[in-house]
């Protein structure tokens, strides 16, 4: 079987199980798990479709006899789209893995069926958009994909919150999607091709654009896909509909959907236009930067712990992002190879950030599973409860943060160095300015490991912060448990062997930009990744592990080889003999200096309340706290143009009298105009 | 010689067609407004008869003989029996005075004149004189429709515009063609069934048939 064959199967079992689905209710019991674990073999068969064309660096495409007449299905299947199915495909299989026990919560209370549906339904549009290969199979694939997860992220429509996220997505992503179509429109108008040819990716592949075409095609193109990705200022929906959806469905869009994206502007810029001023990527660079930073300081400010992990997908998009737009920079410039770094360093991010984002996700979702809770100033001390879930989350946390061993650090690491080697760019303004990129990247990763000290500090140390007794929290089921088992070990993999993660993707940006890096960066063997050479800079992660692991065990060692008793007492209160775990350092004030110093990136409100005791003023008797922190761009971007739109309709509403003759009287009038106009 | 008569005859029963429409504006009896439709009715059937001897176009004689039939006996029956049933039979109320709409419907005429000026220098059929009386047929119909508050005077007058129309598809080019002409009676007599249900409808929700009282359900502020 071609990996065409084995990938087509996946989306045909993906799509058997969404109409199979309400058949498959009378087998009540077994409805769940048939239904994932079904779709975790089709996400596998993704993975080893995906693998085995990227390793081959083998190009299959076919056409099916479905679609409208002119215009049939194209499909392809290139390492490109060979490497988004793996991301795609890894996180399915966890994810489906994880939900067989997560689902069950819902058992009983809302429909079972509508999720295997549409999740079916949603993995199989994600895999379908990255198979697409021509403009009007690519927006059936884009759109399957955003109104399946529409559905999902209404899943649990009693509360007007979850709607009201639910319609500022569908919206957004209605709008990316518009933009996409007329930038598809543009290629194929210009392509110089009749009828629906030019709609083929092999019509644009081939097209001639004049440059203000071209510009005009990639920024709409850009502007669409970075609506679906959550690029700062196109972001809003992100933090409200992601913590709404349940946990999986979290987990997939944050880890995997945002990824589509990342792979249409890779598809747009490297694979149909080629050839691009070196500004588009300066664009793309300096948005990167900025969602990267805002991104890590509006999750900073967050308590409820999904809509952190939210805010933590833009900053990582923006991380992408600035690999993507290091990579457009230098191909412009005719430096394939380090076009090629900066190409792997994003890709690897995307797959690094898919792995550990649906750790956290699916982590988080394991937390609500045990404590029906999502603000994180109730909880506290559940290490204790969830003594499987603490330690996952905490590999994921070490892998957004960027530290070594895990994944995340090398993908940065990536970044970092392509940003180091922008000196060898020959244009001198440049060469100044790429570096400060290089300083907001480092910020970034420190503001993101402080996030994460405070998430994990807050929801798995000290005690439980909570009004009732945690008596009532447990660990959850093993399928969940073993989905981000898997997950975190996937995580820790892809940190310690980056060497071959790297040749394996080397086909990519050899097709893409025409440079190669495995040689270079495989050069010392497994052990050692070195990027472009060795006395540059190099970092092995199998040392670095067996390094921790060395001084993890000898601390463990010195703690335990000698028998020392340990005696708990209770904690020194200082005098004050009333300590409860209210009293703990909280989520808030964890982040209250960085608040006091960024504070005027947000709109925050801070009010302080003091109710005197009734025995004497000076004597406070309560005291109340709240904080409000909004996004600005709210205000700035989408609230006049929500205003405009509802004045608009107002104006709009006046020729509604509610008479016929009336009504009947501007059919008449328009009759008469259009008579003496065009008779 | 057989032509420039039938083209005469045309012209007079056009003519006729054009004083009904006007007759429809200044009439303020419901039962005469149904009395003066059907007299319409019968003068387009026997247009389209005279049209259909003339042209040697057959099938006109089947056109005609289904507007003999639809619009001189069963929809003024229909519409007979409903004012009956629901007991309308006092003066219609006009929106604008009738003077006032008579004055425009002349300027009406005399716009569908000028309008259809230019197709009269370049057709050559015999009926091409008769295209301005169609179109100022369609307006006045319009125009009954925009003046008047009751509901069933709009029904006569969207019925009104239709035989314009059919009268503008035989004078423009000796009428449609027949399945069109079957379909399009099809659905007039359908659309007067369903005003006859609406009808009951408004009847019985608003205890009166004056559209007005629909700018009830328009949504409020």
């Amino acid at each position: 079987m071609t990996p065409l064959d084995i990938t087509g199967f996946a989306v045909l079992l993906l799509l058997a199980l969404a109409a199979a689905a309400p058949l498959l209710r009378s087998v009540r019991t077994l409805q769940i798990p048939l239904a994932f674990s079904l779709s975790a073999v089709a996400s596998l068969a993704a993975v080893v479709a995906g693998v085995m064309t990227v390793a081959d660096g083998s190009v299959a495409s076919a056409t099916m006899s479905l679609g409208i007449p002119g215009l049939p299905f194209h499909l392809r299947l290139d390492p490109l789209a060979g490497f988004f199915l793996v991301v795609i495909g890894l996180m399915g299989l966890f994810v489906s893995i994880y939900s067989i026990g997560y689902v069950k919560g819902y058992g009983g209370q809302r429909s079972i069926t509508h999720m295997i549906c549409f999740y079916t339904l949603f993995l199989a549009g994600m895999l379908l958009v990255v198979l697409a290969d021509d403009a009007y199979f690519f927006l059936v694939a884009w759109e399957l994909m955003a109104a399946a997860s529409y559905f999902l992220v209404m899943y649990e429509d009693e509360r007007a919150e979850n709607r009201r996220a639910a319609f500022l997505y569908l919206l957004i992503a209605h709008a990316g999607a518009i933009a996409i179509l007329l930038a598809f429109g543009v290629m194929a108008g210009q392509s110089g091709q009749g009828g629906f040819d030019g709609y083929t990716f092999d019509a644009m592949r081939t097209a001639h654009l004049s440059s203000g075409w071209a510009t005009a095609a990639f920024f709409l193109a850009f502007f669409g896909f970075a609506a679906k990705a959550g690029v700062i200022p196109l972001h809003v929906w992100l933090p409200e509909a992601h913590p709404v959806a349940p946990s999986n469905i979290s987990a997939l869009m944050s880890g995997v959907m945002l990824k589509t994206s990342i792979y249409g502007i890779c598809r747009f810029v490297f694979d149909f236009i080629k050839v691009f001023p070196w500004w588009w990527g300066g664009v793309v660079l300096a948005l990167g930067l900025i969602s990267a930073v805002m991104g890590v300081l509006y999750a900073l400010m967050q308590h409820d712990l999904k809509r952190l992990l939210a805010y933590h997908s833009v900053e990582n998009i923006g991380i992408i992002l600035i690999g993507l737009g290091l990579s457009m920079i230098f191909a412009s410039f005719q430096l394939p190879t380090l076009a090629a770094l900066a190409l792997v360093a994003a890709l690897y991010h995307t797959l690094n950030h898919a792995m550990f984002k649906g750790l956290l996700f699916m982590g988080a979702g394991a937390v609500l599973h045990a404590t029906h809770e999502r603000n994180m100033e109730e909880m506290g001390g559940l290490i204790h409860r969830l003594p499987w879930t603490a330690p996952l989350f905490l590999v994921g946390c070490v892998s957004i943060s960027a530290l070594p061993p895990f994944n995340g650090f090398v993908s940065e690491w990536l970044t970092f160095q392509a940003f180091l080697l922008s000196p060898a760019l020959p244009h001198p303004i440049l060469k100044l300015l790429i570096p400060l990129g290089a300083a907001l990247l480092a910020l970034t990763g420190a503001l993101a490991a402080a996030c994460f000290v405070k998430v994990f500090g807050v929801v798995f140390l000290g005690q439980w912060r909570g009004h009732q007794k945690p008596d009532h929290i447990h660990e959850v089921v093993w399928s969940m448990r073993s989905g981000m088992l898997l997950a975190a070990i996937t995580c820790l993999l892809l940190g310690i062997f980056p060497t071959w993660v790297i040749s394996w993707l080397d086909t990519i940006p050899e097709q893409l930009c025409g440079g190669r890096i495995a040689e270079s960066a495989g050069r010392y063997g497994w052990m050692w990744l070195t990027p472009i050479a060795h006395q540059r800079a190099s970092y092995s992660g199998p040392v670095v592990f067996i390094g921790i692991l060395t001084v993890v065990a000898v601390t463990w060692l010195l703690l335990h080889v000698r028998a020392t008793r340990v005696s708990r007492v209770p904690l020194w209160d200082c005098g004050f003999a009333k300590l409860t775990p209210r009293m703990q350092y909280t989520a808030s004030s964890f982040s209250m200096p960085i608040r006091r110093v960024l504070g005027f990136l947000f709109a925050v409100r801070e009010q302080v309340e003091i109710v005197p005791h009734t025995n004497h003023p000076a004597m406070p008797g309560s005291l109340q706290y709240r904080l409000r922190v909004r996004d600005r761009f709210w205000n700035w971007l989408y609230a006049p143009q929500g205003d405009a739109a509802y004045w608009l309709a107002r104006q709009a509403g006046k020729l509604q009298h509610g008479h016929i003759q009336v009504y009947l009287l501007y059919s008449f009038i328009t009759l008469i105009v259009l008579l003496v106009f065009l008779g | 010689m057989a032509h420039t008569l039938a083209a005469q005859i045309n012209s007079l029963l056009a003519a006729l067609i054009l004083l009904s429409a006007f007759a429809l504006l200044a009439q303020r009896k419901i039962m005469g407004l149904v009395h003066i439709f059907a007299w319409q009715g019968f003068f387009l059937a026997l247009s389209t008869a005279v049209i259909g001897f003339a042209s040697g176009e057959h099938h006109l004689y089947i056109s005609s003989l289904l507007t003999l039939g639809m619009k001189v006996f069963l929809l003024p029956y229909i519409l007979y029996s409903l004012v009956h049933k629901l007991k309308i039979h006092r003066d219609i109320e006009a929106v604008v005075n009738i003077p006032t709409t008579m004055l425009l419907g002349i300027v009406l005429v005399v716009f569908s004149y000028h309008l259809t000026a230019p197709i009269r220098e370049l057709s050559n059929l015999m009926t091409r004189s008769t295209l301005a009386v169609a179109l100022a047929t369609v307006m006045l119909g319009l125009l009954m429709m925009v003046t008047r508050r009751h509901a069933v005077t709009q029904i006569l007058g969207f019925l009104a515009m239709e035989n314009g129309l059919f009268f503008a598809a035989t004078s423009a080019t000796y009428g449609m063609p027949m399945v069109v002409e079957l379909g399009v009676a099809l659905d007039l007599l359908i659309a007067a069934f369903i005003f006859g249900i609406f009808f009951f409808h408004i009847n019985t929700t608003f205890d009166s048939l004056d559209v007005d009282q629909m700018a009830k359900l328009k949504e409020t502020d």
